[in-house]
């Protein structure tokens, strides 16, 4: 996280760095379950894989409550208003991870029903291929936007799609 | 049920008493119809004039559907004293829907009064899909519908082509089947007795749910090499034989679910609080049943007796002895006991696979339907031919029409495709048991409390990807 001094009694850090490191170490996801990804989402949060051990256990019902969004399955054309909805009301700083092929890129599912990707409707950080991913896909895929996020800046552009 | 009048409707919640409760409560629950103010019986519920299109600028629909109007349903009636009516929408982002349902619910104070399901968040077009689809394809296709029960949808829609066709597959390939879509009944009962106890509260049942889950998923894998969506089922056999060892893998599988299953019911069966949320809760009467065409562990749970592994057996279930649970009451605990009961039951037939599965080839030998094995393209020209053939053309079926319903875990799972010749299906149709499901939550919840929805919902188990498809 930072250099250490000559003294060990110091740690010097920036401001940056440490909201940074705060962010990463305790990101809520809301629930956005939307299909088979879903199921593979809350297996990843249960007993087996054990999400809690990067402190991502508490999935928000409230996107109030939520930094990070997990959209998981394949979004239709009903649900992206809806999709959009969440997102705005989620506070800011957030995050969206794209979780499996479906809400990437519309999957195998290139017709009339399907968003063709999430990132039509809103600004994704992370995708994380598979159908479904399994956990320790999705898990290697949050480790990998918590190294993003401590590698970026603690402002960034905002409401842009 | 046909012949009532919103008065007599009104009337009898007034005076309920003096009614029987049967009665009184079949009554209160007729349909109503979008865009209309009135309450349709059952039989003119569902006719063209009720659902037909209206134009464009006219149909309230669309706005409704993504939230932007309000639906004209919900219109209180006057002579209400409205100060405690509310309406509410429940999901489609909601932890306990169970994926993206919407039930808009008349709430007066913490009675539900009115409750509408509106689906259709997670359409994804795949019946449309599947005519882009050729027959080799297809069963990528369906696997997605019901995402719990994939092996039940793949073979549902293998048994429909293999009809098409009309070929049989071995003996050890039905067995096989057998095998892998008991262990998915399991597997699926598992996780929706595990979201059941996190929607009522019981954390501990969704933690040991999954951990039980995870056992079968390991399987799948080695099986399949994935732990959802296998496409393992196919037209005319299963995709590849089952692995080495994998005996001892079923055995040591049904000894920890029986276990865990046994440890389910010591913390669940008696336990005051459980008991204080499903006793009673969401009570679907044998007629209701019926007429809502719900079928599974749902209508078994009220006493119907409907088991297609029994009344119409295919892949040879008449061979395996096994018993069919059914509860009595039709309430959210007789369809926990149901699902948990037919754990035990599959878990039964899979150890009968493992002493009688037959020795034989894993799939059908016809080479129009099945690719050649890799090894003999080197050897023989006609084998390359039917390969080339296979993979560019995909299997051709001649015209005709067919439909196979197997038994899922969530009830009657009925696939219907129509062929005009060639290698893609001219129409595929599927027969949804969580959309019956669905239609029934209405009657369940009418007059409960909006605590008891939760229950009520989780109980029926539906998933929406088998609803909207």
């Amino acid at each position: 996280m930072a250099g250490v001094s000559d003294n060990p009694g110091f740690l010097l850090t920036t401001v940056g760095k440490g909201v940074n490191w705060a962010r990463t170490r305790s990101m809520w996801p809301a629930t956005f379950g939307l299909a088979c990804c879903a199921i593979e989402m809350m297996g990843t949060g249960a007993a087996h894989n054990d999400l809690a051990r990067f402190g991502m256990e508490v999935f928000r019902a409230s996107p109030r409550q939520a930094d990070l969004m997990i959209v998981a399955g394949r979004v239709s054309q009903k649900m992206a208003p809806v999709l959009r909805q969440v997102y705005d009301q989620m506070a800011e700083p957030k995050w969206v991870i794209s979780m499996g092929a479906c809400a990437s890129t519309g999957g195998m599912f290139n017709n009339y029903a399907l968003v063709q990707g999430v990132d039509e409707v809103v600004p994704v950080d992370m995708y994380v291929p598979g159908c479904p991913p399994g956990p320790q896909s999705l898990m290697h895929g949050i480790l990998s936007l918590q190294e993003k996020i401590m590698s970026g800046e603690i402002q960034r552009s905002t409401g842009l799609v | 049920m046909s012949d009532v009048t919103e008065d007599t409707v009104d009337e009898v919640s007034d005076d309920a008493a003096s009614q029987s409760v049967e009665e009184s409560r079949r009554t209160r629950h007729s349909i109503w119809v979008s865009g209309t103010e009135e309450r349709m019986p059952f039989a003119e519920a569902t006719d063209e004039g009720a659902q037909e299109l209206l134009p464009r600028d006219e149909d309230p629909a669309l706005e409704i559907q993504r939230g932007i109007a309000v639906d004209d349903d919900y219109v209180i009636p006057e002579h209400v004293d409205d100060s405690e009516r509310q309406i509410i929408n429940m999901g489609p982002q909601h932890p306990s829907t169970h994926g993206v349902l919407r039930l808009q619910l008349e709430l007066e104070g913490e009675m539900v009064r009115r409750v509408k399901p509106i689906i259709g968040y997670l359409h994804t077009g795949m019946e449309k899909t599947a005519e882009t689809l050729n027959y080799s394809q297809g069963s990528t296709n369906v696997t997605r519908m019901d995402y719990l029960s994939p092996f039940a949808n793949e073979l549902a829609y293998s048994l429909t082509v293999e009809q098409l066709l009309g070929i049989g597959v071995p003996p050890r390939a039905s067995a096989i089947r057998v095998l892998m879509v008991e262990l998915n009944r399991v597997a699926s009962h598992l996780l929706s007795s595990a979201t059941m106890g996190m929607d009522v509260g019981a954390l501990s049942m969704m933690i040991y749910g999954w951990r039980e889950r995870e056992i079968c998923l390991d399987f799948f894998e080695k099986v399949t090499g994935l732990r959802m969506n296998h496409n393992y089922i196919r037209p005319g056999g299963v995709a590849a034989e089952l692995p080495d060892g994998w005996e001892d893998d079923v055995t040591s599988l049904i000894e920890r679910v029986n276990e865990g299953v046994d440890e389910y019911e010591e913390l669940l069966n008696e336990n005051p609080i459980w008991l204080d949320r499903t006793l009673g809760v969401g009570v679907l009467i044998p007629d209701e049943v019926k007429q809502y065409g719900v079928t599974g562990p749902v209508a078994r749970a009220s006493g119907v007796d409907w088991d297609l592994r029994k009344e119409t057996p295919y892949c040879g279930y008449e061979k395996y002895e096994f018993d069919v649970p059914l509860g009595k009451h039709g309430d959210a605990f007789d369809r926990y006991k149901v699902r948990i009961d037919e754990i035990r039951e599959s878990l039964r037939i899979a150890s009968q696979i493992i002493e009688t599965i037959p020795l034989g080839d894993y799939r059908n030998v016809d080479p129009k339907v099945t690719p050649p094995p890799r090894a003999r393209i080197d050897e023989s020209m006609e084998a390359l031919i039917h390969h080339f053939k296979l993979f560019t053309q995909g299997v051709v079926v001649p015209p005709g029409e067919a439909f196979q319903a197997v038994e899922g875990p969530r009830g009657e799972l009925g696939c219907h495709i129509v062929s005009k010749g060639g290698s893609r299906p001219w129409r595929m149709r599927w027969r949804a048991p969580s959309f019956a499901a669905v239609q029934a939550l209405p009657p369940m919840m009418t007059d409960s409390m909006v605590a008891d929805v939760i229950a009520a919902l989780a109980s029926t188990d539906p998933v929406l990807g088998d609803v909207d498809r």
